[in-house]
């Protein structure tokens, strides 16, 4: 079944590179079935998932057996949101992506594979499998940017495959250290939770935190390692940015719930404090230059530093908290509202990326904040989902965004209080910058150069409604996919004590 | 019909859905539904509060998130202050979105108006019924949402637009106070909900320092939302929007959370030591009260006028829940809020005739408005505090409570009073006596859907404060109370002495704007600093325009300029190195690697060609070789 899931994405890319180049419609028709067929399946797997039941849907074959490397694939709760996310936001991307022509089928096949290597992250128990996967996922978007992008997007799409490259041969290193002190030899990521094959060596524990800690936090990215960001969302075409901020973000926070913290708990709460100090970095710094830009996927950019500095701020305080049972409760919230604002921000800055496209791509081309105005006369549907996302995105009760918040502060609170009472001021500062783009963009009288514009067409609807109504669903009432989430993170909070 | 008191936000909630989807397909383009909706809330706050007088109370939870093995639940309650609560917003509510199907006529996004108020008092009323902080919280947040939204209703004008943001984001810096607060007592005692976090505190679990602290940090949130000093900013700036706004923000719903919520943990302040929390809230309010007091003095605009004076009312209840008058405070909210509706709608009004909001341009509208003169009338009696008006028992027993808990407190908020009679009564003189004095304005009386909210409105702003009247035992005292507080019973000479100092003040309003005998000209001249400082408003949004505003944005243009250049110019240097290493690797390869592989072959074919002279192909040579190695070997072996 995940196999399935994971690989028909590649099986729909591989079937259109066999297509007649001519035939648009048919090659996009394969891959909106591949994406939805691996969505729809997603949906039943979700079904058929019992919570509390622990990793689930479990494939183990043999595949290198001379040194222990197998086939592993399985979800819990860490991983069935990650999971059905991607399978979503790909989905809404291929939607929104139907009117690209240039070069469509390299696009589409491009795309297909990143899905597929995106999920192979989240349902692949095996290290080596991983590795694979999480290299895979950067060739695609390497293409991606470097075709389909900007004016700079020779630039940007060199600099995030190096950045991430040296990230990855950390976590190359870092594995190899795990693999090697493990007995029996195994990587097989549930046997080396089972093992902490590190646990009575401190220095190499260290080193291996290190090397995890790198990959991670560029894929994350955290502060000072954020700057490919930027870059790779102003170049890379809407979709590509949806599914950068939306999922490829979220492996590097997944790699640190999935790897580092029950992997290497020690080293993890030696030096929580730091990590806890850059999320901060990141979430002050993050919504204060975000204010400053003047480039609308930029600002968007920035917002993404922000909360996945709330994020990491509410993993490294489970971390510190690691080995104190009085703690407990509150590092399984802290994770919980981690895992739940990958999950959010996913959705909301998925949303945002597809809105700055809808303007930039098809009618304004231009993403400068300052040129708006008043376009809250001409465009109301636009306005009114616009608006919608920036205020789930800062934060707004009865939104995603703020139960995410919310529960990383309550978790965070309890372990870091005054961290998270400077974290506090990130809320001041994103409503500030939130609303201020509002305010240039839809507000104010309208200026006349926009006076033509057209509101959504169906097609930017159909992308964009899913994730509003997501945003409001979740928002009122979480616990649906809470209480997913929160099986797994007690479960992890248990094995971290 | 406590069971189902859920239902109370829901409607105008389902309401707000129903407009925004569709509009102006509805009955009275949504008005009608926004109106059903309040109407039946209406219906049944009124059947609650019957119930809840008769000592019924209700409470009920649902698990909203599990957190490890721990459930956070939601729920709502009713209690007497709850149904006090719902019976304003409804009430109030309803009358003001009857009024605005008048005064929105013809505006371009009239259903969403309705939408959006429709929100506001869901928002307001989830936050009234929520029995815990967090739901509380939401619906706090809610009401801001909801101002932004309706403060920035005419969003084609800039100032509206910017007052909308500087409401939002001044109190949302409270709410961050407020939030740190909500942490602390979750982090403290391990739950939301007001009853258990009132156990914890009787039970000593939350106390000392830490109590003060939580107890402040809330107030913090109240003082962002009800605009105490110092972040009464925003509200001036918020008459930006439509007036029944103005009169939903003023009256029922928004500034009057962070009273209430005051109110609703006012166990947390009267617990912490020494009532420390408490004495904070009472000198913030009585600062509040006669510093907004003293600028609604010199205001023009007719609604900037009101906005100061809500501030300053709003300090009223503070100070009154200050200085241990815990249903004192809650009383002047019920009251202030019909008769500052009431001021408000009829402010509208009179702005719907005269298409201004500048005072100076009116006069003499008493005879073209009788019904908004009247009705206005019996609302500034109110609000001067006049007896038998409702402003009169609530301010009263505001005064009396300082008094006996904390006399400089009783005296600013005497002088405050004295104040207020003068600000309000100035503004009825301006606009309702003397000659009319804009020259190109038709005044005209507003249409009976405007008048008869208004009547309704001055109803009970004449005739609610006798709920809180001492000769039939004070009945609201014995409804909303807090048992550790005795009140303190009525006292005639203080009751004389504040209604003289209120009919002074309307006499002094008089003397400079009715009878002219002193021109208002001459005071200005003879007062000119004191003047300078009422008109810039004390100089707030000055000194945060340049203490926090400019810093923030230079702070973030700085650090934008320090990103690109120094971060990013840190990992691109690093590209930079490695290029020039690879440039230098390729030298290195060009000349040393390679240099070193070509001086390999070279010498093998040098050596090979020195060689080739040993292989001549002629057998002669190779046997003397032979011969001559075999020798040689001999020779070795017979030496060893």
């Amino acid at each position: 079944m995940l196999s399935l899931i994971t690989f028909l994405p590649l099986a729909g890319g591989l079937l259109i590179l066999l297509l007649p180049k001519t035939n648009h419609a048919l090659m996009k028709n394969v891959a909106l079935l591949a994406s939805a067929a691996s969505f729809l399946l997603s949906l039943v797997l979700i079904g058929m998932y019992q919570i509390g039941g622990g990793m689930q849907f479990q494939e183990v074959y043999r595949w290198i057996p001379g040194i222990a490397i197998n086939y592993h694939l399985g979800v819990d709760g860490l991983s069935l949101p990650l999971l059905v996310l991607t399978t979503l936001l790909s989905l809404l991307s291929v939607v929104y992506s139907w009117r690209i022509d240039h070069r469509l089928k390299e696009y589409l096949f491009l795309f297909l594979l990143l899905e597929t290597g995106m999920l192979g992250v989240f349902v692949a128990l095996d290290f080596f499998l991983f590795y694979i996967f999480w290299e895979i996922t950067l060739v695609p978007m390497f293409f991606l940017i470097a075709i389909w992008g900007g004016p700079r997007k020779e630039y940007a799409a060199i600099k995030f495959f190096l950045y991430t490259l040296v990230g990855s041969l950390a976590m190359l290193l870092a594995i190899l250290l795990l693999y090697f002190h493990s007995d029996p030899r195994t990587f097989g990521m549930l046997d080396l939770i089972r093992q902490q094959p590190l646990a009575g060596t401190p220095l190499l524990a260290a080193l291996a935190f290190w090397g995890f800690f790198l990959s991670f936090a560029i894929k994350v990215p955290m502060w000072p390692f954020h700057t490919w960001l930027p870059d790779a969302h102003v170049e890379a075409p809407t979709a590509g940015s949806v599914i950068l901020a939306g999922i490829l973000l979220k492996m590097g926070t997944y790699g640190f719930v999935r790897v580092s913290l029950p992997m290497l708990p020690e080293a993890f709460k030696q030096y929580a404090v730091i990590v806890a100090v850059l999320a901060l970095l990141g979430i002050v710094y993050g919504a204060l230059v975000a204010m400053a830009q003047t480039d609308l996927k930029k600002l968007v950019a920035y917002s993404s530093v922000n909360h996945m500095g709330f994020v990491m701020l509410g993993i490294a305080a489970a971390a510190a908290a690691a080995g104190d049972a009085s703690k407990a409760q509150a590092a399984a919230t802290a994770l919980n509202g981690a895992v739940f604002e990958m999950v959010a921000h996913g959705i909301i800055t998925g949303a945002l990326f597809l809105i700055v496209g809808v303007l930039y791509d098809y009618r304004a081309h231009t993403r400068g904040v300052d040129e708006f105005g008043g376009l809250g006369v001409r465009l109301p549907v636009y306005t009114g989902i616009s608006t919608m996302a920036m205020l789930a995105s800062l934060g707004l009760p009865g939104l995603m965004g703020f139960v995410a918040e919310f529960l990383i502060f309550v978790g965070s609170f309890g372990i870091f209080p005054y961290f998270t009472a400077v974290a506090l001021t990130g809320l001041v500062f994103n409503a500030a910058m939130f609303l201020w783009t509002i305010q240039r963009i839809f507000l104010g009288p309208l200026n006349e150069r926009w006076a033509h514009l057209p509101d959504m067409d169906g097609r930017e609807k159909l992308s964009l409604v899913p994730l509003a109504v997501l945003m409001l669903i979740f928002g009122v009432y979480p616990r649906p996919l809470l209480d997913v989430i929160n099986a797994a993170m007690t479960t992890l909070a248990g094995v971290v004590r | 019909m406590l069971a189902v008191a859920w239902i109370i936000p829901v409607l105008p909630f389902l309401a707000f859905w129903l407009i925004i989807f569709f509009g102006r397909r509805l009955p009275g383009e949504g008005a009608y539904v926004a109106i059903g909706a309040m109407g039946i809330d209406a219906l049944l706050s009124i059947a609650i509060l019957a119930q809840a007088v008769g000592g019924a109370t209700y409470q009920a939870n649902m698990v909203w998130a599990v957190l490890g093995d721990r459930a956070l639940e939601i729920g709502y309650q009713i209690d007497p202050l709850t149904a006090v609560m719902l019976i304003v917003v409804t009430v109030v509510g309803s009358l003001i979105f009857i009024y605005s199907i008048g005064y929105m006529h013809g505006d371009p996004r009239y259903p969403r108006f309705f939408a959006y108020m429709s929100l506001f008092a869901a928002s307001m009323l989830t936050l009234v019924l929520a029995n815990n902080l967090l739901l509380l919280y939401v619906g706090w947040e809610g009401v801001g949402l909801c101002s932004y939204l309706l403060i920035g209703f005419w969003f084609e004008r800039p100032s509206a637009a910017r007052a909308a943001i500087k409401a939002f984001v001044t109190t949302r810096i409270g709410d961050t106070f407020m939030f740190i607060g909500i942490l602390l007592i979750f982090f403290t005692v391990g739950t939301l909900q007001f009853d258990q976090i009132f156990e914890a505190v009787e039970a000593g679990h939350l106390a000392g320092v830490t109590l003060t602290l939580a107890a402040l940090l809330l107030f913090g949130g109240a003082v962002g939302k009800s605009a105490q000093v110092p972040l009464h900013v925003w509200l001036p700036d918020a008459m930006e929007g439509p007036t029944p706004v103005s009169a939903l923000i003023h009256a029922a719903t928004m500034v009057a959370a962070g009273v209430y919520l005051v109110a609703r943990t006012y166990l947390l302040f009267f617990g912490s030591p020494d009532h420390g929390a408490l004495t904070v809230v009472a000198w913030i309010g009585g600062i509040t009260a006669l510093m907004a007091a003293t600028i609604g003095i010199v205001q023009d605009d007719i609604k900037r006028v009101m906005a100061y004076s809500t501030i300053s009312q709003l300090g009223y209840m503070m100070m009154g829940l200050g200085v241990l008058g815990f249903t004192a405070g809650v009383f002047h909210l019920m009251t202030h809020a019909f008769f500052k509706a009431l001021l408000f709608l009829a402010a509208g009004s009179v702005i719907h005739a005269m298409h201004t909001n500048d005072m100076k341009e009116m006069g003499g509208l008493g005879r073209v408005m009788p019904w908004t003169y009247g009705t206005m009338l019996v609302g500034a009696l109110a609000l001067s505090g006049v007896p038998p008006f409702a402003g009169f028992w609530s301010k009263d027993e505001i005064l009396l409570e300082a008094f006996h808990h904390n006399p400089p407190l009783f005296w600013v908020g005497l002088v405050g009073a004295f104040i207020t009679a003068f600000y309000v009564f100035r503004m009825i003189f301006l606009t309702f006596s003397g000659p009319l004095r804009s020259h190109h304005a038709h005044p005209h009386e507003s249409p009976a859907v405007m008048t008869v909210p208004l009547v309704a409105l001055a109803v009970f702003s004449g005739l609610i404060g006798f709920v809180g009247a001492p000769w039939w035992g004070n009945p609201f005292h014995h409804f909303v109370e807090f048992e550790a507080a005795e009140s303190v019973p009525f006292d005639l000479n203080l009751a004389l002495l504040s209604t003289a100092v209120a009919l002074a003040g309307i006499f002094t309003a008089a003397v400079v704007y009715y009878w002219k005998w002193l021109s208002s000209a001459s005071l200005r001249r003879a007062a000119r600093p004191l003047y300078a400082l009422l008109v810039h408003k004390y100089y707030w949004d000055e000194l945060y325009a340049f203490a926090v505003v400019t810093p923030t944005l230079w702070i973030a243009r700085r650090l934008r300029v320090f990103d690109l250049y120094v971060i990013d110019g840190a990992v691109n240097a690093v590209g930079i190195v490695f290029v020039w290493l690879a440039r230098l690797y390729r030298l290195f390869d060009l000349y040393v690697v390679d240099g070193l592989v070509n001086l390999i072959g070279w010498v093998t074919g040098k050596v090979g060609g020195v060689l080739r002279y040993v292989q001549t192909g002629s057998p002669q040579n190779y046997l003397l070789v032979i011969a001559f190695g075999v020798i040689v070997l001999v020779i070795g072996g017979i030496l060893r």
